[in-house]
Order: structure tokens, then C-alpha cells, then sequence
């Protein structure tokens, strides 16, 4: 499905003209990503992101397979063949510190993705699929970054995964004898680790998977856009190839760039010194902290310090998962029929000045020791994080006078719509 | 339906949040936080004067300090500290020939057996060796050491936050107990077997200092003084090399990667704005 005006895949060489009677896989390639795609006119470079996210997941499967090749999932050697592919693989210091910062890219670019979807409610019909299918990915990704991060056996990687499983152990009757099971043993060890390793190579397979799904999703109503209005007419639309491949491109350029400054001028920034000591199961860190991407939700997890009914870490754990879970309910919750944040005065004023230093404290604070101020700062930032998406969102838009929007894109582009208005192509997608 | 849930649970999550906030706020308000010397008397880690040559992105390695580093390490550290990720191979990035490694490796014994007997034994050293641990396990290196295992060198700089000018700083760093520490925490006492240093971060070091005065190791000719402050850079130069035996090479691949990149993106750029440019709308012209 698509526009009608969606330009038709006409190979002139017989070769593609071979493949697309047997297998139109080319043609299957051209209306997703090439000319077949009309999309809207006016994206900005926040719709840059889902591409930059996919060749970050290409990037990490890359240079993860490599990896693999060089490594051994049995706790008494691990640690020494990643300082084996540092050391003594060719160009292997290259594909480690391109897989570690590539995750911390990853999750950079997922996260302006996700909020680029907050912003302009990206989430709304007739997108829920696609939303729902992203929400998905990053539970995944989650999930594969963090039995990534125990691979490397260091202290931090053998702690971490003490704390997360342990967090199992906080649902009542079952909690323990699960976190066992998840574990395969009582503490973190070779079942552990073997475990991690086959699923950490699984999972990307299975978000590939799930991306596929996305962007076929995504591909029946087609991309939104800053203003929130459907496309109308054929002028508010242009091919994706070459228009959106060359903005990509660009963008994925600068990315580029600044990926590089990282991954040979600064490789260690984004990790922890404690993970270059060795695994120890009796030496307990200082602060043990999970990787930067996920201490949002770890602020949210310690910002439960008090017993009430429940006890204090189950409440912690309900909260975690809950903080995510939530994404699912958006496009129910929020009610306002205009979608993009531009025309909604008091949903901006949320976002900017709520939604936006609640994360900005629950990172920092996620970070940092438990300990005053930061545990009173994540208790207020959680706070706002809950009141924002589940109160604030479901009532603002009753009490919100949207600004006028544009009649359509074209409008919004050129100051008139005449061709759309006289009706031209203004068939409405199916 | 779904909304008035989301608020009840939105409104839930929030109160109970808010309740822990408002008694840990309580606490933290009226409870005295005790100070503590670790807190006040810590020093954070510096570098010597002048820094080291592999500082900064174009920085490169100083060879000659890291062979005086190596040997720092070889007479002093080595008494305590394995470096088991370090192959005498390896040595060839401190500008070895082949012949001294072969000759330096055949001067350590390493673990062996013999190849009559099949009993454990030792044997010399050959170039693909690792460097051995000065002691057989860990229980005996706890045993020789009141119980503080020496850690392994190999990545002690990467271990550590600021890592090189940690271990310069720890070095550098023993003393007596400053006066005002006195003054401020009577209490406050190094106890029997532990060594007063600011810049560990509890302030009491199981290791005692190991550099103890100028010219405890010899340096061949041309090379500086070895006063304390000498020997302990050069060693911390050294340990940065064995924990990142890469580091020049890798800066020196990202600056033409870099510049490729840069180069591509204006091209991007420029084809970018080429394609848009019959769709971009212009500005009324009069």
C-alpha cells in the first residue's frame, strides 16, 4: 500500500527485470526505502533518527559477529580474551571499542527517536502499531545491552547482573526460586554467563526482526510529520530516494563524526574503570551502576527508599518496569486530536519544562551514589515522570486550546496549498 | 476506561514516591551529616608537571621513559605485582629488538614441565611467555601481604578513574599526617600495617611506599635524574602502555578517519542541498 501517486519500481535492465518476476525483491527495496516512498516534505532532522538507529544495529551485529569469533563464554578465561582481542587481534581494539561505544550510540539515537515520538505524538492513530513495535525494540535492545555488558566479566559486569537479577528476587513467593532459574545458579557464573552469551547473539536477529515489523507499520499509513497534518496531496509528499537518502545521509555523516571522536579519542568515557578489574564474587564495588543508557530507570528503581504496604524494592522493581511499560498505553492515554507538539501550548509547556529535567535529573541521578541530595532529586524527578504520562497527559488536552494548524504540509512549507485546495490528487491515502 | 486507571496509577506511583521523598527529606534535614576526613582530606589525582608526551589526541609515547618505566616496574613492582596480560613479545612496542626480548625473556623462569619427566618445573623464558606472577596464587600472595592482595598492573590504569595520574599520585603521595587532619578528626589514626596516603580514597593504603628515595634504581646514561617524582611518572607511563598497548596507534588511525569523515559529510552536505534545492521554496525575489 501507499500513496497513489507513489512512483512504480519500472526496471529497464534485464537482469531486474528477471528478479522482479521471480523474487521482486528490488521492488519490495524501492517503495520502503527508495523512490516508491512518498513522505512528507517538511521533515525536520528529528526524523533522521530511525536511520541512524538502524545502522547502529547493523554496526553492533557487524562488529559483534567479529567478536564472537575471538571470545569465550566461561567465566575463567573471559575477561583475559577480551584483553585478547585488545592485545593481540588485529584491528580487534577497533571492533570492541566500536561495539561498546556503538551500543552507547544506539541507545543516543533510540532515545531522541523516543522522544521525537513524545514530542510530536508520533504515537497517535494511525501509528499505534509502529509506536507498540518500537516500544518492543527497546525492551530488546534492553535487554541485549545488558547481558552485553556482563560478557566482559569485569566487576561491574558481575555485579550489575547481580543487582538486575536480584531485582527478581523482590517479586513475592516466586521472586527467589525465579532469579535461580534466571541465573542458573544462586549467584552470577558460568551457567550465567553462558546463557547471556547465547541470547546477547540472539536478540539482534530477533530486533531485526521486530524492525522489519516497524517499518512495515510504519509503511501503511506512512511517516508523520512536524505538523502533525496528514499528507493530502501529492505536493506535500517527496520520494524518499533521492530527497530523505541524501538528508540521512548528511546526518548520518555528523553522527559519524562524532562516533569516531569517541571511538578513538575517548573509548572509555561512556564505560566504568571498575570494569577492566576482574570479576570478583568477594570483593563487592564501591557504587555498583548499570551502563549510562539505563540509569534513568535505575534512579526510578532506587527512588523507592520507603516501605508502604509493599515492601520498599518491590515497589522499586513495579515502578522500573511500569516506567516503560507505559509507553504501550500512549495512544490511549493521550487524547488531544492534534498530534504535533508545535500547536499544543500546554502540552509543550510539559514537555519542555517537565517531561525534559525530570530525565535530565533521573540520568544524573541514576548515576550518582545513593546518597543525599540525589536520592531526593529522583524521588521528585520520578514523581513528575509518573504524573507526567499518566495524569498530565490523559487531562491536558481538555484544558489545552490548540493554535491554529496549517491546512496542509504544502501549506506549511510554501505559506499557500492552491494546488491542494483546487483538488488536485487530494484522493485521500489508502 | 483506560484513563481514569492510568490516573489512579500515575497518581499511586506518585504519592508513594513523594511520601519517601518528603521522609527522607525529614531526615536528611535534621539529621547531622558526621564529616569525615576521607571526605575533606581526599585529594583528587594529578599528573606530574609537565605531563607525559602520550597526552592529548596527538599525543605519542615517550619510548625511552617507557623503558625506564619498565625497569622501575621489573626492580620494584614486580617484588608484589604481576602484569599477566603483558607477553614479552609485547616489549617490542618499547623499541626491543627481537634479540633483547629473547635474552629478557630468558632471564624470567616460568612455569614449565619437563619434557623427560613430565613433572611441574621451570624453564627460561621465551618472547611468547607472559610475564610470571611473583607468586603461585592468590592465597599466597595474600598470605605474604596481610591479607591485601597486590592487584595485577596490567590494567591498573584503566581501573582507576584518571587512571596514569592515579597511580603517579599514589606514588608521590605517601606522608605523615597532616596537622590540620589532626586538629580537625583527633580520632583519626593509620592503623598498624597500613600507610597514610590522600590521594587512596579511605586515606590508609595496604601497600607501603615503594619508591622511598632518589636513585633507588639505577638509570643507564642519558637518561634523568631517578628521583622519586621521575621514577614514579615513568612507571605510571609504563603502566598506561601495558593497559592500552594501542593508544598512539588507535589515535593515530582516527585522525585520517576523522578527516575522511569530515571531507564525506561536506560532500553529503552539498549533495543534500543539490537535491532539495528544486523543492526547497525560495525567497520572493522583487
Amino acid at each position: 500500500m501507499s500513496f497513489p501517486w507513489a512512483k512504480e519500481y519500472t526496471p529497464t535492465n534485464p537482469v531486474m527485470k528477471f528478479f522482479d518476476e521471480k523474487l521482486p525483491l528490488p521492488r519490495l527495496v524501492y517503495n520502503a526505502v527508495g523512490a516508491g516512498y512518498p513522505v512528507p516534505r517538511n521533515l525536520n532532522y528529528m526524523w533522521n533518527f530511525g536511520v541512524f538507529a538502524g545502522f547502529f544495529l547493523v554496526l553492533q551485529i557487524v562488529t559483534g559477529i567479529v567478536l564472537a569469533m575471538h571470545y569465550a563464554s566461561d567465566a575463567t578465561v573471559a575477561f583475559g580474551k577480551v584483553e585478547h582481542i585488545m592485545r593481540d587481534v588485529n584491528w580487534g581494539w577497533l571492533m570492541r571499542y566500536a561495539h561498546a561505544n556503538g551500543a552507547s550510540f544506539f541507545f543516543i539515537v533510540i532515545y531522541m527517536h523516543i522522544f521525537r515520538g513524545f514530542y510530536y505524538s508520533s504515537y497517535k492513530a494511525p501509528r499505534e502499531m509502529v509506536w507498540l513495535l518500537g516500544v518492543v525494540i527497546f525492551l530488546l535492545m534492553m535487554a541485549t545491552a545488558f547481558m552485553g555488558y556482563v560478557l566482559p566479566w569485569g566487576q561491574m559486569s558481575f555485579w550489575g547482573a547481580k543487582v538486575i537479577t536480584g531485582l527478581f528476587g523482590a517479586i513475592p513467593v516466586v521472586g527467589e526460586p525465579l532469579q535461580v532459574w534466571l541465573l542458573g545458579g544462586f549467584a552470577p557464573d558460568d551457567a550465567a554467563l553462558n546463557r547471556f552469551f547465547s541470547l546477547h547473539f540472539l536478540l539482534p536477529f530477533v530486533i531485526a526482526g521486530v524492525v522489519i515489523l516497524h517499518i512495515w507499520a510504519l509503511h501503511i499509513p506512512g511517516s508523520s510529520n512536524p505538523t502533525g497534518v496528514e499528507v493530502k496531496s501529492e505536493s506535500d509528499t517527496v520520494p524518499f530516494h533521492p530527497y530523505y537518502t541524501a538528508k540521512d545521509g548528511f546526518g548520518l555523516g555528523v553522527v559519524l563524526i562524532l562516533f569516531a571522536i569517541m571511538v578513538f579519542f575517548l573509548p572509555n568515557a561512556l564505560g566504568h574503570p571498575d570494569n577492566y578489574i576482574e570479576a570478583n564474587p568477594l570483593s563487592t564495588p564501591a557504587h555498583i551502576v548499570p551502563e549510562w543508557y539505563f540509569w534513568p530507570f535505575y534512579a526510578i528503581l532506587r527512588a523507592f527508599t520507603m516501605d508502604f504496604i509493599l515492601p520498599a524494592k518491590l515497589w522499586g522493581v513495579i515502578a522500573m518496569f511500569a516506567a516503560i511499560l507505559l509507553w504501550f498505553f500512549l495512544p490511549w492515554l493521550d487524547r488531544s486530536p492534534v498530534r504535533s507538539g508545535h500547536y499544543r501550548p500546554l502540552f509543550r509547556k510539559f514537555f519542555w519544562f517537565g517531561l525534559i529535567p525530570a530525565m535530565v535529573v533521573l540520568f544524573w541521578c541514576g548515576g550518582a551514589p545513593a546518597e543525599e541530595p540525589y536520592v531526593m532529586l529522583s524521588q521528585l524527578a520520578t514523581a513528575y515522570y509518573f504524573l507526567h504520562f499518566l495524569v498530565i497527559l490523559p487531562l491536558v488536552s481538555s484544558f489545552e486550546k490548540p493554535e491554529p494548524l496549517p491546512y496542509s504540509i504544502t501549506e506549511a512549507v510554501l505559506g499557500s496549498d492552491k494546488k491542494a485546495v483546487l483538488g488536485e490528487n487530494t484522493k485521500p491515502a489508502t | 476506561m483506560i484513563r481514569p486507571i492510568a490516573i489512579l496509577v500515575g497518581l499511586g506511583f506518585s504519592i508513594v514516591v513523594l511520601l519517601a521523598f518528603v521522609t527522607g527529606a525529614y531526615t536528611w534535614a535534621t539529621e547531622e551529616t558526621q564529616p569525615s576526613a576521607e571526605y575533606e582530606f581526599y585529594l583528587a589525582p594529578h599528573g606530574p608537571e609537565g605531563g607525559f608526551q602520550h597526552d592529548g589526541p596527538l599525543g605519542t609515547w615517550d619510548v625511552a621513559q617507557l623503558q625506564r618505566g619498565y625497569q622501575v616496574y621489573k626492580e620494584v613492582c614486580a617484588a608484589c605485582h604481576s602484569l599477566k596480560y603483558v607477553a614479552f613479545r609485547d616489549l617490542a612496542g618499547l623499541g626491543y629488538t627481537e634479540g633483547q626480548i629473547k635474552a629478557e625473556a630468558a632471564s624470567y623462569q616460568v612455569p614449565g614441565i619437563n619434557p623427560d619427566t613430565g613433572e611441574d618445573t621451570f624453564r627460561p623464558g621465551l618472547p611468547t611467555d607472559y610475564f610470571p606472577s611473583p607468586y603461585p596464587n592468590a592465597v599466597a600472595a595474600a598470605a605474604a601481604n596481610n591479607n591485601a592482595v597486590p592487584p595485577d598492573l596490567s590494567l591498573i590504569t584503566k581501573a582507576r578513574h584518571h587512571g596514569t595520574e592515579y597511580v603517579y599520585s599514589l606514588l608521590t603521595g605517601y606522608g605523615p599526617i597532616p596537622e590540620e587532619l589532626k586538629a580537625e578528626f583527633p580520632d583519626f589514626d593509620t592503623p598498624p600495617g597500613l600507610h597514610f596516603n590522600q590521594y587512596f580514597p579511605n586515606l590508609n593504603l595496604a601497600m607501603a611506599p615503594p619508591i622511598t628515595a632518589d636513585g633507588q634504581v639505577t638509570y643507564a646514561e642519558g637518561n634523568p635524574e631517578p628521583t622519586i617524582r621521575q621514577m614514579s611518572a615513568d612507571v605510571a607511563a609504563f603502566l598506561t602502555w601495558t593497559a592500552e598497548p594501542k593508544l598512539v596507534e588507535r589515535r593515530q588511525t582516527g585522525w585520517p578517519v576523522l578527516g575522511f569523515l569530515i571531507f564525506a559529510t561536506i560532500l553529503a552536505f552539498l549533495a543534500k542541498k543539490q537535491v532539495w534545492s528544486s523543492v526547497t521554496p525560495r525567497r520572493e525575489r522583487d
